[in-house]
C-alpha cells in the first residue's frame, strides 16, 4: 500500500512538472508584452509620452524580473509552484494570481459539480432502471431524448439553449453572472438571479452528457441481470429493491467511477468553453482574459491549478476503487 | 390418482408443463410433469442437457422467465399450492420454503460483498426481526454446519475455492430450513474429492433439518451412491422414477435401460456404449411416445398415441405404452 502511494506521487509530480513546463515556454514564444499592453492602452487614453511609457515598462519588467534570463525565470517559476505563489498578475497588478484564481473558482466550481453530479446520477438511474425489467415502462421513454442528444458538444448545445430558450423564448438570460441594476449583496433575489443565470450553462453541460451515463449504464445492467448471482437472489427470495440497489446497482459503482474519473479532464475542459460562451466571470474566463493579454503569470497559476486539481481527483479516485470493489483491493 | 409411496408427501407436483415461446417456435420444455417427495427423501434427477431438469427446478421455484411460461400444473408444499400463492408470498416462500442451489455455484455470489452480508439479507427479507447478533450467529451456524469456518462469513468470494463457494450456497439454501432443497448440479465443476465432499455435506444437513433433497445431475453414478430415488427426464417428460436398487437392476423404461446399460461397468471395461440416435429437439419433437425414434422396443402405438405417466410395481413411475395393462 505505502508503495502504491509513493508511486502515485512520483506520478502526480511527474504530471504536473511537465505540464508545468511546457505551459512556463509557451507564453514566452508570443509577440505580445502583456505590460506594454497594458500602458500602451493606458498611455491612450491618459496621455503621457511615449518616451515616460517606454521607461515606465522598462521599470515594470525588470520589477517583475522579466529582464533576467529565461532560465532563471523557469528557476524561479518552479520555486513558485512548490510555493503555490505566481505573484502579481501583469494585467490586473495589484491583483495576484491568487486572488485572479480565488475570485474566479467559486463559479466554477459550483457549475462543475452541480452538472457534474447530476448528470452522473440522472444518467446512471435511467439507463439502470431502463435495463431493469421490472422498471415501470416511462423511464424508457424518459431516457431517449437524453440518449439522442448523446455527444453533441456542451457549446453547441448552449448556443442551441441561447437561441431558443434565452433569445426566442425569453425564459432566461442570456449570459453574465447577474443582471445589470441587480445589487450583489447577497439577498434572495439576487441569489435567484444569479441562479437563473446559471440554468442555461448549467443545462449546456448536463443535456449531452446524461445520455453518455445511461448508454453505459444501461449495457453493464443487461449484462450484470444475466449474471448467476443476481438469479441467486431472487432464489433466495430477496425483494426486487434489495436486489437493485445491493446486487444490481453496487456492481455498476466500480466501473462507473472509473468512468467518471476518466471524464474528469474532459468535464472541466467543457466548463471551461461554456462559461466562456455565456460570460461567466470564473476560470474560464480568467484564463481566456490571460492569454489574450499573455498575462503568463495567472496562465501558469491557472493551467497549473486545473492540472494539479484533475491529477490529484484522479489520484484519489484510485484509492476509492479498493472501497468499491474488494477484488482490487489485495493487489 | 395417487402418484406416490406415501400417501402424505411433503412435496406433490402435479401435470407441470412449461413452454418457451422462442423466435423459432413453442417448446414444450416440461409436458405433464408430476412426482411426490416425502420428507427426508432424495431424489436423482437426470436425464441429457436440454432434457428440461433446470426447467423442472425453476419452476417449482416459480422463477420461469420469458420467453418461458408455466402453462399449468400444481406445485404443493404440504398441502400449500406455490402456483396459487401472491407473488409476494411466492417470494417469501423462496429459500424459507423451498430452496434452490443453482447451477453455477462458481458465479452465484455477490463479488463485491462479503459473505456475511449475503447471508443476512437472506434472512433479513423474510421478515425475521431477531437482533443482529442473533442472525449473525445463525449465519455462522450455517457455515459451520457444512464443514467452513466461521471467519468465512467475513470473507468475500473471490476468497474462497470452487467448493467453498458451493458450501456457501449450500448454507444459504439451509439458512431457513426448507422442506425442499433443490441442488442443480452441485458438483459438475468439482474435481471428485470435492464432489464428494460436498454430497455428504448436502447429506448431513439434510438429516438435520429433515428436508426433502432434489439432486440434479448427470452422473448417474454419483447420483447412485446418495440417492434414494432416480427420476429420468426425457425431452421434458419424466419418464421414470424408481429407487436406486430398482433403476439399476431392472429399469423399466427403455429409455431409462437404455442410459443404465450404456454406463461403463466392469463386464463393459468402461467403454461408454451411449444410446443410438440423437436427443430430439422440442421445436421438432416426433409423434406419440418422443423417444420412438430411438426406442429399441417401439410398438405402432407408440408413434401415434402420447403414453400417458402411471404407476406400476407398487410405487414406480412409468411413461412408456408397455405398461398401459398394469394400470
Ligand atoms: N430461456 C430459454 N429460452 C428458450 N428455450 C429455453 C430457455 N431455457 C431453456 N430452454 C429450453 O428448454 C429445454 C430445457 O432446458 P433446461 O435448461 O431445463 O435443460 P437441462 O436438463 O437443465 O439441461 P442441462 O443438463 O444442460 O443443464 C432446452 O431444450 C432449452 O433449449
Ligand atoms: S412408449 Fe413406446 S416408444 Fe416410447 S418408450 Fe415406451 S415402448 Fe418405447
Ligand atoms: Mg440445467
Amino acid at each position: 500500500m505505502l508503495r502504491l502511494v509513493i508511486r502515485r506521487l512520483l506520478f502526480l509530480a511527474l504530471v504536473i512538472w511537465s505540464a508545468s513546463t511546457i505551459v512556463f515556454f509557451i507564453p514566452r514564444m508570443s509577440e505580445t508584452n502583456a505590460i506594454r499592453e497594458r500602458f500602451a492602452e493606458l498611455a491612450r487614453t491618459g496621455g503621457f509620452s511615449p518616451t515616460d511609457l517606454e521607461k515606465i515598462i522598462e521599470s515594470y519588467t525588470k520589477q517583475f524580473g522579466l529582464d533576467r534570463p529565461l532560465w532563471d525565470q523557469y528557476q524561479d517559476y518552479i520555486v513558485s509552484i512548490f510555493k503555490l505563489d505566481f505573484g502579481f498578475s501583469l494585467n490586473r497588478y495589484p491583483m495576484t494570481v491568487t486572488d485572479v484564481i480565488m475570485q474566479a473558482i467559486p463559479w466554477t466550481l459550483s457549475l462543475l459539480l452541480v452538472t457534474t453530479i447530476i448528470s452522473f446520477l440522472i444518467g446512471n438511474l435511467l439507463g439502470a432502471l431502463s435495463a431493469w425489467p421490472k422498471a415501470p415502462g416511462w423511464v424508457r421513454a424518459f431516457a431517449t431524448p437524453f440518449v439522442l442528444l448523446t455527444g453533441v458538444p456542451p457549446v453547441i448545445m448552449g448556443v442551441l439553449l441561447l437561441f431558443f430558450l434565452g433569445f426566442r423564448m425569453k425564459l432566461l438570460p442570456l449570459g453574465g453572472s447577474y443582471s445589470i441594476g441587480v445589487v450583489p449583496d447577497g439577498s434572495w433575489t439576487f441569489m435567484l438571479d444569479v441562479l437563473k443565470h446559471q440554468v442555461l450553462p448549467a443545462l449546456s453541460l448536463i443535456l449531452g452528457s446524461v445520455g453518455g451515463w445511461v448508454l453505459s449504464m444501461r449495457g453493464m445492467g443487461i449484462t450484470i441481470q444475466g449474471e448467476d448471482y443476481v438469479n441467486f437472489a431472487e432464489h433466495k427470495g430477496l425483494g426486487a429493491g434489495a436486489i437493485f440497489r445491493d446486487y444490481y446497482l453496487r456492481n455498476t459503482l466500480l466501473p462507473q467511477a472509473t468512468a467518471l474519473a476518466l471524464a474528469l479532464g474532459t468535464v472541466v475542459t467543457s466548463a471551461i468553453v461554456v462559461e466562456g460562451l455565456f460570460g461567466l466571470p470564473g476560470i474560464g474566463q480568467a484564463l481566456n482574459n490571460a492569454i489574450r493579454s499573455n498575462d503568463f503569470p495567472v496562465i501558469y497559476g491557472i493551467v497549473l491549478f486545473i492540472t494539479g486539481a484533475v491529477a490529484t481527483l484522479m489520484v484519489l479516485m484510485e484509492f476509492v476503487y479498493p472501497l468499491l470493489d474488494p477484488r482490487i483491493r489485495n493487489e | 390418482m395417487n402418484m406416490g409411496q406415501d400417501q402424505n408427501p411433503v412435496l406433490r407436483v402435479s401435470n407441470l408443463e412449461v413452454t418457451y415461446y422462442t423466435d423459432s417456435g413453442r417448446a414444450k420444455a416440461l409436458d405433464d410433469v408430476s412426482f411426490t417427495l416425502n420428507a427426508g427423501e432424495k431424489l436423482g434427477m437426470v436425464g441429457e442437457s436440454g432434457s428440461g431438469k433446470s426447467t423442472l427446478a425453476l419452476a417449482m421455484m416459480r422463477m420461469i422467465k420469458p420467453p418461458g411460461r408455466i402453462e399449468g400444473g400444481r406445485v404443493e408444499i404440504g398441502g400449500v399450492d406455490l402456483m396459487s400463492l401472491s407473488e409476494e408470498d411466492m417470494r417469501q416462500a423462496r429459500l424459507s420454503k423451498i430452496a434452490y442451489i443453482p447451477q453455477g455455484a462458481m458465479n452465484s455470489l455477490n463479488p463485491v460483498t462479503r459473505i456475511g452480508a449475503q447471508l443476512v439479507d437472506a434472512i433479513r427479507s423474510h421478515g425475521i426481526k431477531d437482533s443482529r447478533a442473533q442472525v449473525e450467529e445463525r449465519c455462522v451456524n450455517a457455515l459451520k454446519s457444512v464443514d467452513l469456518d466461521p471467519a468465512v462469513f467475513r470473507m468475500y468470494p473471490h476468497e474462497l475455492s470452487g467448493g467453498m463457494k458451493q458450501r456457501v450456497c449450500i448454507a444459504i439454501g439451509i439458512l431457513l430450513q426448507p422442506s425442499v432443497i433443490i441442488a442443480d448440479e452441485p458438483t459438475s465443476a468439482l474435481d471428485v474429492v470435492t464432489q464428494r465432499q460436498v454430497m455428504e455435506t448436502i447429506d448431513r444437513v439434510k438429516d438435520q433439518i429433515n428436508a426433502a433433497v432434489i439432486l440434479i445431475g448427470h452422473d448417474m453414478g454419483l447420483m447412485a451412491q446418495f440417492v434414494d430415488r432416480v427420476a429420468v427426464m426425457y425431452s421434458g417428460r419424466l419418464v421414470e422414477v424408481s429407487t436406486v436398487r430398482e433403476m439399476f437392476t431392472k429399469p423399466v423404461h427403455p429409455y431409462a435401460a437404455a442410459l443404465i446399460s450404456s454406463l461403463p461397468n466392469l463386464e463393459n471395461k468402461g467403454v461408454f456404449q451411449g444410446i443410438p440416435g440423437l436427443a430430439p429437439s422440442l421445436l421438432r419433437l416426433p409423434g406419440g411416445c418422443s423417444f420412438h425414434p430411438r426406442c429399441a422396443k417401439v410398438m405402432d402405438i407408440c408413434k401415434t398415441t402420447r403414453p400417458t405417466t402411471r404407476m406400476v410395481q407398487g410405487n414406480r413411475l412409468v411413461t412408456c405404452h408397455l405398461y398401459n395393462e398394469e394400470a
